[in-house]
């Protein structure tokens, strides 16, 4: 049997579009040291470093892990680099989970970093290849025709998009931590703003963000000894698919539903919705709420709309409250995104959400994915020890 | 997490003491260093084939071995079974559009495009899977999933071995195709009606 896992200490920098005052090193160094800070426990306490950034390319520094070494404490450590693009953050975590589950570490220290303010990602993502066609306008190009397709099929409300895009920079607004703090937003801002990748409006896009997110995960003793509640994880699981064969379902993807299937039957969760309190999913525009909602089984296909049009994903009277934090529309330092779902996740069942907890919260969902849409890794926490 | 976030931690934010002939100089906040990159393009044997086939005004991809799915670009393998794919199989310049994103912002390298302009996800006839193309020559705002196109080629003295030699895809007029057997759908749709001749057949 695996080895209980426990996150015992979560850190996070302010996301904002420039941190001009700290170098790349000065970025990473302040979220590892808030993470231990948490955890109440020193750089020498940590056993491995796993870390995850998007594509090197971004800010034009080769694998920048190496270089990062000193700041992140690894120096005669082991230390591992995961890439899976924009899921980075959450399959960072789920790696640095199984160095703990399966024995070979007490404490691992993980961390995912982006800082936007020194690359251009929709630059890097629109990279034309040589005697082809390049017409692609980065990552809101690539997934507005998969939009435009689940808006096909489900016939849903033109304005559902909007609905999740003002719902997440309301709870932004709760959480000091998001990038995004606007106040004086109206619904009908958010509508009346530009189209930039139709059906995709500003407003239902996400923010470019420096940042970066630590955890610091622990065995059960190390998670036994805490002063502080922690966070157990009950499961986690990683998919992939190639992004374009034939018959591929671009809006609920296989690798999605088999990741959900695997990381819900660990936990020995048979009602999603019912038994989940909260959900951190990678929504970085509005759309990939209702789409990811379904794929996961938290509701049946071709619902995930009536969710949002509903209420049921707000963190005030919903049942399912999703993204709390504000998500990815609010923040978005792309390497560190899908840690600070899975982080945030954790915060909730520890009861250390702030102004953003959902009362009770007791079991947590983390979600990240990457790529064309074929990348997943997703994690579930909850405030007591799993029972198998 | 009660502290504020914006002031970074205290152990990590020491006072900084610049030498005395630095004081009135105005602090270094960033440096953009512009990099160039120049490189041999190898394509391969697949997108070899591929890439020469367009001076001739031809589009070939590769067949599946194992189901006979066909590939557009061909990229030498079967990405579901893992199979060699050694086989071209030249494509009409027809299809029709699957999913499409109506671009309002410009992109690095394309001044030439016109904004809004439509990339889409071509279905050529013949092939499983779709590739991305301009489509042009309607407005906009008539662009449907499942419309016909076809494509519209440079002049003859103008083409090279390329993907860019196709300038656009324009509709064609015929019938849509119905959206349930459009773009990714259409593999099923075509696997359901191979399976109903089928039956049909068995039945007869």
């Amino acid at each position: 049997m695996a080895e209980r896992t426990a996150v015992l200490g979560v850190g996070q920098t302010k996301y904002q579009t420039t941190r001009g005052d700290v170098s790349l090193p000065g970025l990473v160094r302040e979220a590892a040291y808030r993470a231990l800070e948490d955890a109440e426990v020193g750089w020498d306490d940590i056993d491995a470093v796993v870390v995850g950034k998007a594509p090197d390319f971004f800010e034009g520094v080769m694998q920048p892990e190496l270089f990062l070494a000193e700041a992140l404490g690894a120096v005669g450590k082991p230390l591992l680099r995961v890439h899976t693009a924009g899921s980075v953050g959450g399959s960072t975590a789920v790696v640095a989970a199984s160095l703990v589950q399966a024995g070979i570490h007490r404490r691992v220290l993980t961390l995912g970093f982006e800082k936007q303010s020194e690359s251009n990602a929709t630059w890097a993502l629109s990279l034309p290849q040589p005697f082809s066609v390049s017409i692609n306008a980065g990552a809101g190009g690539y997934f507005s025709p998969i939009i435009r397709q689940y808006m096909a099929r489900t016939n849903a409300p033109e304005l559902i998009g909007c609905m999740v895009a003002f719902k997440d920079r309301q709870h932004a607004l709760r959480n000091p931590y998001a990038h995004l703090q606007q106040q004086d937003l109206t619904f009908d801002q958010v509508v009346e703003s530009p189209m930039l990748w139709e059906p995709i409006r500003f407003s239902e896009t996400c923010p470019s963000s420096d940042g970066a997110c630590a955890i610091v995960l622990g065995d059960e003793a190390a998670g036994d000894a805490s002063t502080k509640p922690v966070a157990w994880i009950h499961g986690a699981a990683l998919r992939s698919e190639a992004n374009n064969f034939p018959g591929r379902d671009e809006v609920n993807p296989q690798a999605s539903r088999d990741c959900a299937d695997d990381v819900f039957a660990q936990a020995g969760i048979t009602d999603r919705r019912a038994e989940i309190d909260e959900v951190e999913i990678y929504v970085p525009f509005s759309w990939y709420e209702p789409m990811w909602l379904e794929s996961l089984g938290f509701c049946e296909i071709g619902d995930g709309w009536k969710l949002v049009e509903d209420g049921a994903t707000h963190l005030d009277g919903g049942d399912l409250p999703v993204n709390c934090s504000g998500g990815v529309l609010s923040s978005n330092p792309i390497g560190a995104s899908g840690m600070i779902r899975f982080a945030e996740a954790a915060l909730q069942v520890r009861g250390m959400a702030g102004d953003h907890q959902v009362d009770g919260a007791r079991k947590s969902f983390g979600h990240a994915y990457g790529g064309g849409a074929q990348y997943y890794a997703m994690w579930i926490v909850g405030a007591d020890k799993p029972t198998s | 997490m009660s502290a504020d976030p914006s002031i970074p931690p205290a152990a990590l934010s020491g006072e900084v003491r610049l030498p005395e002939k630095l004081a009135d100089v105005e602090p270094v906040r960033s440096v953009r260093t512009p990099i160039r990159l120049e490189y041999d393009f190898i394509p391969g044997s697949a997108s070899s084939g591929y890439l020469n086939a367009f001076a001739d005004r031809k589009i070939l991809g590769q067949r599946s071995p194992v189901d006979g799915a066909v590939f557009v670009p061909p990229r030498g393998v079967d990405p579901r079974h893992g199979a060699a794919t050694p086989d071209y199989v030249e494509l009409p310049d027809t299809g029709h559009v699957g999913g499409f994103c109506v671009t309002r912002l410009p992109i690095p390298g394309r001044d030439d495009l016109e904004i809004p302009y439509v990339s889409a996800w071509i279905h050529l006839d013949g092939a499983d899977i779709g590739f991305l193309g301009l489509v042009a020559g309607i407005d906009t705002s008539e662009v449907r999933m499942g419309m016909r196109v076809r494509a519209v080629w440079k002049p003859d003295d103008q083409l090279g071995r390329t993907a860019e030699n196709i300038l656009y895809w324009e509709p064609t007029g015929e019938p849509d195709i119905p959206v349930t057997a459009a773009g990714t759908n259409a593999w099923h749709a075509k696997q359901a009606a191979e399976s109903g001749e089928q039956a049909a057949g068995e039945e007869g």
